[in-house]
């Protein structure tokens, strides 16, 4: 690559060929003024506020735009310069409101610290100013439309970076104005960044309108507690209360940007559902109590429980969101009292490979490594809801050349350009694989594995072979759906199998915040345990359940009800009260991940420590303190931390977690079973982006959205007939001894025989595993 | 679409218009004034591209459209061993205010410009081309269409032209109106399904055009002249007019004139002489200015009108541009502040709202100069319309934004006290002196 010598206000700076004047001036430190210019976003070129001095050049250049050349001159505050940035802000200020006083980015506003230098005090604008009705975006995006400069970073960051027009502009000069596609909403997952993305105050968040001034508000740093990328963020509060959640810039991981889950999931920590007080259940009503009467109830119920049936009469399901300290604290409090039934993989529903596994399931590489394959086999994943950022950073692989093929049960609109895949019934996803690894033994001139010997390579299953060995920077990946699935085992070792054919690095898509932690943490039956399906099989006497909506968040919740209904005690440690009420006898509130210490290790394997950002709200308190307090009062040993870091030294530390991490697996691949010709139908279950933690469930603003619409019953037009079932018919739907009533939709991505029902949701908690068999009729 | 006679009196110098009737636009006619002879030439001879390329350079071909440009030079920046596609454009997208020379030449000659186009091609090494058709002319589209279709059927465009091997396919795409998509990057934008919205230059159109490919964008009178040149050789072509002035020029003359209409004269005739074909000044008042080149172009007033000659560089030289070619005539009757209220309302309407300067600046001037014409006029406004237009000019992504300031700096420069009058006795000052 060629380099250019060029001065920028005097100062030599050398540039990579290609590189613009404002690349330039940036790598030399020199602020440049602009508002259409983002280092994210294509050049438009279009809002004129980075003109600049150019030596030879008739008149004065966008620095965004123009490119460096050898021996260039440049003068970014020059009078000529000054001059026509000046006439670009009395532009843009003549028809802006100017109603910085009640404008939600008033303080953090680029045209208003702009205007500080390159306004006037006074306009000399005399007539009457463009006024822009404002248009209905949904319930995260609030407008100001007349504020709107035109700028068109909302639009480019959809076609972009979301990967859908949502936005566009249309009438032209003073008429130009931003609209949604035909009057609808922004419904995107990543809608929020053009909160962030906006330079004045014409998209602002909605559900923080006007609650808050940005300088009131105290930045804190904090990791967000969903999906498992760990986006960095700002965390915004006042008077003790999180008022808003911004991007913190992490080019590793988040970049600059958010998902709507990260963002927004903040209403849920100050819900009306925030448990303030410890209770107790006296003859079937709760009753509030202190954390001295409610902590020795439930050493008097664990202890009385122990000593009759026991320890391993006692289960713990744990919420792989906690963190990792909380985790830690969690299996030591178990196993202290002699169980080891403590389980955080509470969705999982295949636990075979217990025993044949090295280490934590992670990415397999870094997310950095990641964003650079070209080549990515995606087995088992709603990729757009489950990782939105990691469904971003393939979209932006995708435009330097990537293929990509999926494997999956559902075809939803991911908003990539799949060069391959195969979508089929969940029963048949080992058969896809099989196919996929014997056709990639065949072209790679390996023996096929001997289970694999009858099978017969479809052609799709080829393409994907082939696609996949032809690149040079491969990556098989494994979803939340692979990971779920009855036989998640047979998927990761058919996974591994054409990863190792192909010569690509096999990933897990790891599920929540701290999924890769639960390893790490030991929070899962390390010998003769139970599991999280088997303490619900087999139920025990009594549960203590941390951060987790039971039912909800479990993979059958049907079965779960039932054990926890039977158990004699059960205590929930959770920041909400309606997690677990209905089974629990003790409620303890702790704190969520804004009100305490913790860590939680990314998909990657990265360890992201935080600190509290507020205060515990009313008497709640870090799970991590309630457990290292039960465990003293039991006398169990080792439980006497002064502090979190006390707590952190017993654990890996950042630097030694490459060691715990490993996808490989000693599972043998077996013959995949034949199709299943009877004509049942089966599940596929998917947990709404907005449903998969305790904490975004109660996120008001997030429920409202399109995203968060109750689930239906989904399935083909062809499953719809055979069933004789019209489009908008009630159906009942009947699993797991439990049923509900949904609404029959169409929806084609649904593969034969299939019926779609979202888990994780309150209209179907009612039903068993989301997997399997399910009866449908219509009412 | 069937004018009167004497509206084809082109002038007799005329050899893009030279012979029509506007009747005779079809093949057939248009070989029997020895069209498509060019074409036929090139190909059966195996003339070199490069030698075509300089013929057109010798000529001092300058673009038609407004800019001017050598036709030449632009032609020599398409990459010669690009292994892609390279597109051809004609932008027949002729919506300035003042200007209807590419409509007759649409309507009355098509074959001239395909056979200038194919000639362009072929120079190019383009295989593909289109030819954008203003919004608002629907017969010069389907007059077009149906020539377009006699074309392919001899064979003159298409697949393997003439037996030669060279292949060009032409295809004519009508647009919707928008002045913009005069602009060759908003063309371009349009012609690929978008919003008309001017690109950013760099890269340019010879580097990355239609679809990203090398494109190259001439006028249709520019094509037009092409199959001439070849014919005669550009020397011929340069001495019709002027050095660096080559060929002749039709120029759209309207307004205030007894004949308003199109004349092909040379580059370098004095406006005197072409005032007169135009049968002078309506009802022979006197002439009070004249917008020489299209309405983007700057006003000057009759007398240096009267003195100066019609080529690009004589005109450049007194202040204007000779632009596109349309004359607009003023006589004393004309209210300088209602003209250009008229021409600011065209700016403010036709901006395309993309960069700042203009979307907001053709608003502010065109409100200013309303409030002006209509006795609200205040002292300093003349100041702040100057100040506003200099703050557009070269400050936007493509011409529009000079387009709507020079004619506002050009008004009130040669007829400030005008304005000024207007200002103070909040109404015209035309009624009093005629």
């Amino acid at each position: 690559m060629t380099t250019l010598n060029l001065e920028v206000d005097g100062q030599a700076v050398q540039v990579p060929g290609g590189s613009t004047v404002m690349d330039a001036a940036h790598k030399l430190g020199i602020y440049v003024p602009h508002f259409c210019w983002h280092n994210k976003l294509s050049i438009a070129a279009n809002c004129r506020m980075c003109l600049v001095q150019v030596e030879k050049a008739p008149k004065p250049l966008p620095a965004c735009a123009t490119p460096a050349s050898e021996g260039m001159k440049v003068w970014t505050h020059s009078a000529p310069a000054v001059e026509a940035q000046k006439g670009v802000m009395e532009f843009l200020l003549i028809n802006h409101p100017l109603d910085c006083p009640i404008c939600d980015q008033g303080g953090e506003c680029q045209l208003q610290d702009l205007a500080v230098g390159y306004g006037a005090s006074n306009s000399r604008y005399q007539e009457p100013k463009r006024v822009v009705f404002n248009k209905n975006l949904g319930p995260l995006i609030s407008t100001d439309m007349t504020r709107c400069i035109h700028c068109t970073r909302c639009v480019r960051f959809g076609q972009e970076i979301a990967g859908v027009m949502e936005l566009g502009m249309i009438g032209r000069g003073e008429h130009a104005e931003i609209i949604t596609f035909v009057g609808r909403t922004v419904d995107s997952e990543l809608s929020g960044n053009v909160i962030d993305l906006c330079p004045v105050g014409a998209l602002t968040s909605k559900p923080f309108r006007y609650s808050a001034r940005t300088w009131e508000l105290a930045r804190r740093r904090s990791v967000s507690p969903h999906d498992s990328l760990g986006s960095n963020l700002v965390v915004q509060t006042k008077n003790d209360r999180v008022m808003r959640v911004v991007p913190l810039e992490n080019e590793a991981i988040n970049e600059c940007w958010l998902s709507d889950r990260d963002r927004f999931s903040y209403e849920g920590l100050n819900s009306e559902d925030r448990l303030t007080r410890p209770m107790l259940k006296r003859d079937g009503q709760w009753v509030e109590t202190d954390w001295q009467a409610a902590l020795e109830h439930v050493v008097r119920e664990i202890r009385r429980i122990r000593e009759r049936d026991g320890a391993e009469a006692i289960g713990a399901l744990v919420s792989p969101h906690s963190t990792l300290e909380e985790m830690h604290l969690a299996q030591k409090f178990m196993r202290g009292l002699g169980s080891e039934n403590i389980d955080y993989r509470l969705r999982q529903s295949d636990f075979s490979a217990d025993g044949e596994r090295e280490g934590a399931a992670w990415l397999g590489m870094s997310i950095t490594e990641f964003a650079a394959l070209d080549r990515v086999l995606v087995v088992g994943s709603f990729l757009r809801k489950d990782q939105p950022l990691l469904a971003h950073r393939l979209r932006q692989m995708g435009k330097k050349g990537a293929h990509f093929a999926l494997v999956h049960s559902a075809d939803d609109e991911l908003l990539l350009k799949l060069a391959h895949k195969l979508i089929v019934a969940p029963s048949a996803l080992p058969r896809a694989l099989a196919e996929i690894a014997a056709a990639a033994a065949t072209a790679a001139g390996v023996a096929v594995p001997a289970a694999l010997a009858a099978v017969e390579p479809s052609p799709g299953a080829r393409e994907i072979a082939a696609a996949l060995a032809s690149g040079t920077r491969r990556g098989v990946f494994l979803g939340s759906f692979a990971d779920w699935h009855p036989r998640a085992s047979q998927l990761h070792a058919l996974a591994a199998a054409i990863a190792e054919f192909t010569g690509a690095k096999l990933g897990f898509f790891t599920e929540a915040a701290n999924s890769v932690g639960g390893t790490v943490a030991g929070a899962y039956p390390r010998k003769s345990g139970l599991h999280a399906a088997a303490m619900l099989a087999d139920p025990r006497k009594a549960y203590l359940l941390l951060q987790t909506d039971p039912e909800l968040d479990s993979a059958d919740p049907a079965r779960t009800r039932a054990a926890l209904a039977a158990a004699e005690f059960v205590v929930a440690l959770s920041p909400f009260q309606s997690a677990g009420a209905a089974h629990a006898h003790v409620l303890l509130p702790v704190a969520p991940f804004t009100e305490t210490a913790g860590t939680y290790i990314n998909c990657e394997g990265r360890a992201q420590a935080f600190n509290g950002v507020v205060p515990p709200l009313g008497q709640t308190r870090p799970a991590w303190k309630v457990l290292r307090v039960l465990g003293s009062l039991l006398g169990l040993p080792g439980f006497d931390y002064d502090s979190i870091e006390a707590v952190r030294n017993e654990l890996p530390s950042a630097d030694e977690i490459g060691d715990w991490l490993s996808n490989a697996t000693h599972v043998p691949i077996e013959a995949p079973m034949a199709p299943d010709e009877a004509n049942g139908l089966e599940r596929v279950a998917d947990v709404p982006i907005y449903a998969t933690d305790p904490l975004v469930r109660r996120a008001t603003s997030l429920q409202k959205t399109r995203d968060a619409k109750a689930p239906a019953a989904r399935m083909s037009a062809a499953t719809l007939g055979r069933l004789n079932l019209a489009e908008g018919a009630a159906v009942r739907v009947r699993q797991g001894g439990g049923e509900a009533m949904l609404t029959a939709l169409l929806d084609p991505g649904v593969p034969e025989g299939c019926v779609r029902v979202a888990a994780a949701h309150p209209a179907t908690r009612t039903l068993g595993p989301m997997f399997g068999p399910i009866a449908v009729e219509g009412v | 679409m069937n004018a009167p006679a004497e509206f084809f009196d082109y002038g007799p110098d005329s050899i893009i218009m030279a012979g029509l009737n506007g009747r005779n636009w079809r093949l057939a006619d248009y070989v029997a004034r020895g069209g498509y002879s060019a074409l036929k030439k090139i190909l059966a001879e195996k003339i070199p591209p490069a030698n075509v390329i300089a013929e057109v350079k010798r000529s001092a071909l300058r673009g038609r459209g407004g800019a001017g440009f050598p036709t030449g030079l632009k032609w020599s920046f398409m990459p010669q061993q690009y292994a892609g596609e390279k597109y051809l454009v004609c932008n027949s997208d002729e919506g300035e205010p003042g200007t209807f020379k590419d409509r007759d030449i649409l309507r009355y000659n098509p074959h001239i410009l395909f056979e200038g186009m194919a000639i362009a091609a072929y120079a190019m090494g383009c295989r593909r081309g289109y030819n954008y058709i203003h919004g608002e002319i629907w017969d010069g589209y389907e007059r077009c269409e149906e020539a377009l279709g006699e074309a392919y059927q001899a064979g003159y465009l298409g697949e393997d032209i003439l037996g030669s091997g060279f292949s060009f396919h032409l295809h004519n795409h009508h647009g919707y109106g928008a002045y913009i998509c005069g602009e060759e990057t908003a063309l371009l934008e349009s012609l690929e399904g978008k919003k008309g919205l001017p690109r950013f230059k760099p890269p340019f159109p010879a580097s990355f055009g239609l679809y990203g490919k090398p494109t190259t964008i001439n006028n249709t009178e520019t094509f037009a002249a092409v199959p001439w040149i070849i014919n005669h050789g550009g020397e011929a072509f340069l001495e019709l007019g002027r050095p660096n002035n080559g060929g002749t020029k039709i120029f759209s003359v309207s307004g205030d004139v007894e004949r308003p209409g199109n004349y092909e004269v040379r580059l370098g005739t004095p406006f005197a002489k072409l005032l007169e074909m135009a049968g002078g000044v309506r009802g022979g008042r006197p002439l009070k200015a004249c917008i020489p080149g299209g309405s983007s172009m700057p006003v000057l007033p009759g007398e240096i009108m009267l003195s100066i000659d019609m080529d690009y560089d004589s005109i450049a030289k007194a202040g204007s541009m000779l632009g596109s070619g349309a004359v607009i005539i003023m006589d004393d009757t004309r209210c300088m502040v209602r003209s250009l209220l008229r021409l600011s309302y065209f700016y403010f309407e036709e901006s395309c709202g993309q960069c700042t300067p203009c979307r907001e600046g053709t608003g502010w001037l065109w409100r200013i100069v309303d409030r002006i014409e209509h006795g609200a006029g205040k002292n300093e406004d003349l100041d702040v319309l100057l100040s506003v237009s200099d703050n557009i000019a070269g400050r936007t992504i493509c011409a529009l934004g000079d387009a709507a300031a020079l004619p506002v700096k050009s008004f009130i420069k040669h007829f400030r006290a005008e304005f000024q009058h207007h200002i103070d006795h909040k109404r015209c000052l035309v009624p009093d002196y005629v």
